[in-house]
């Protein structure tokens, strides 16, 4: 458990230090996903890497434990909302419909995109 | 013997145990409750406690500041979370590489919509300059948000709020918004509520079906690569 929690924050920490390192646009966590990604796939292809939290579903487990509860963590920043109420007071019902209105936009939209690309594919796929 | 009662609230208020405390039990109350509802979309656990411990701070007059050196935690586990989207990840990968195009794509006019629409929204509503700067990146994870929020000159804390409440909007609204359409591809699905709605909709995702909750995370984390990318773009295009 400690060693998988381990080799999370150790594939955030690299991601972090190569961002800053090299002024990328990226944030940390996510080059650190891809890090965790392809030890896992270079896992599978070299035996010799298959120890310690690469094995026995280490790593796995304590991932799927962080991400059931991926809801509490955005509580904290939630809650700051306290900090901005003379704002919510004066534009609140305004921020509220444009965030509204966007969210059921990009939703419908970015929905419709996949499926129309996907049925494209299915139909390029099945001609001779 | 301490005869004051006062003087421990005074203690305790002001230490992070309490503030810890209270943020796990109040979402553990919400999300039992939000699990005896069958996770209905109303009775989100992050908007429920947001609410509730926000009117407890503000009832009994403590700082955010003081809040937040308890809070922070929790909320320091929202980077090693995104780390661990590579196993579902990893777990679901022929499947995530069999719809490539059509993430890929989907990717793209998503994230330019989500950008796109928020401004021309809020410059339509009047709201002032620095308030449509702090919008525009509210369909990504909280921390990128704030990052690109400084970036621009914004309010990193308004982004904040603005990322939260997308993300809860976005979790209660997709599921019977896509049935309604009758969209029955819940990698379509899961896909679009990773690029509107980031982390909460990513956990809104893996609620109701594990395969979109995996779209839902490819989703969210490309996003935050694209986004960053975007909105200065968008900002310089858009904004007078």
């Amino acid at each position: 458990m400690i060693a998988s929690l381990c080799l999370i924050l150790l594939c955030q920490l690299a991601g972090e230090v190569i961002v800053r390192g090299l002024g990328l646009p990226v944030p940390g966590p996510v080059l650190g996903l891809v890090f965790l990604l392809l030890l896992l796939l270079a896992r599978d292809r070299f035996a010799a890497l298959a120890r310690g939290p690469l094995q026995q579903d280490g790593v796995e487990n304590a991932s799927r434990g962080l991400l059931a509860h991926l809801s509490l963590m955005f509580v904290p920043a939630g809650v700051g909302v306290v900090q901005k109420l003379d704002l919510v007071a004066e534009h609140g019902i305004a921020i509220a419909v444009v965030l509204a209105t966007s969210v059921v936009v990009t939703l419908l939209v970015t929905v419709a995109t996949f499926l129309v690309v996907s049925r494209l594919m299915v139909r390029g796929g099945n001609a001779p | 013997m301490s005869g004051n009662p006062f003087s421990l609230w005074v203690y305790l208020s002001q230490s992070p145990l309490l503030w810890l405390t209270v943020t796990l039990l109040v979402y553990a109350i919400t999300d039992a409750i939000s699990l005896a509802t069958h996770r209905h979309a109303l009775a989100n656990p992050v908007f429920h406690s947001m609410w509730i411990i926000g009117a407890f701070l503000v009832l009994t007059g403590t700082s955010y500041t003081t809040y937040f050196a308890g809070a922070q935690f929790v909320h320091f586990l929202l980077g090693p979370a995104t780390v661990a989207l590579a196993v579902p990840l990893y777990e679901n990968r022929k499947a995530a590489a069999a719809a490539i195009l059509p993430m890929l794509a989907a990717l793209v006019v998503g994230s330019v919509t989500a950008i796109v629409s928020v401004v021309l929204l809020a410059e339509a509503a009047g709201l002032p300059r620095a308030v449509v700067l702090s919008l525009a990146p509210k369909s990504v994870t909280a921390g990128v948000a704030m990052g690109i929020s400084e970036s621009l000159h914004a309010d990193p804390s308004l982004t904040a709020v603005a990322v939260i409440l997308t993300g809860i909007m976005g979790a209660m609204i997709v599921t019977p918004l896509m049935s309604r359409m009758g969209i029955r591809d819940f990698r379509a699905r899961g896909f679009a509520v990773g690029i509107a709605a980031h982390g909460i909709g990513t956990a809104r995702a893996f609620q109701v079906d594990a395969v979109a909750g995996v779209f839902a995370g490819i989703a969210m984390s490309l996003n935050a690569l694209v986004t960053s990318l975007l909105v200065p773009l968008a900002v310089t295009l858009l904004v007078r």
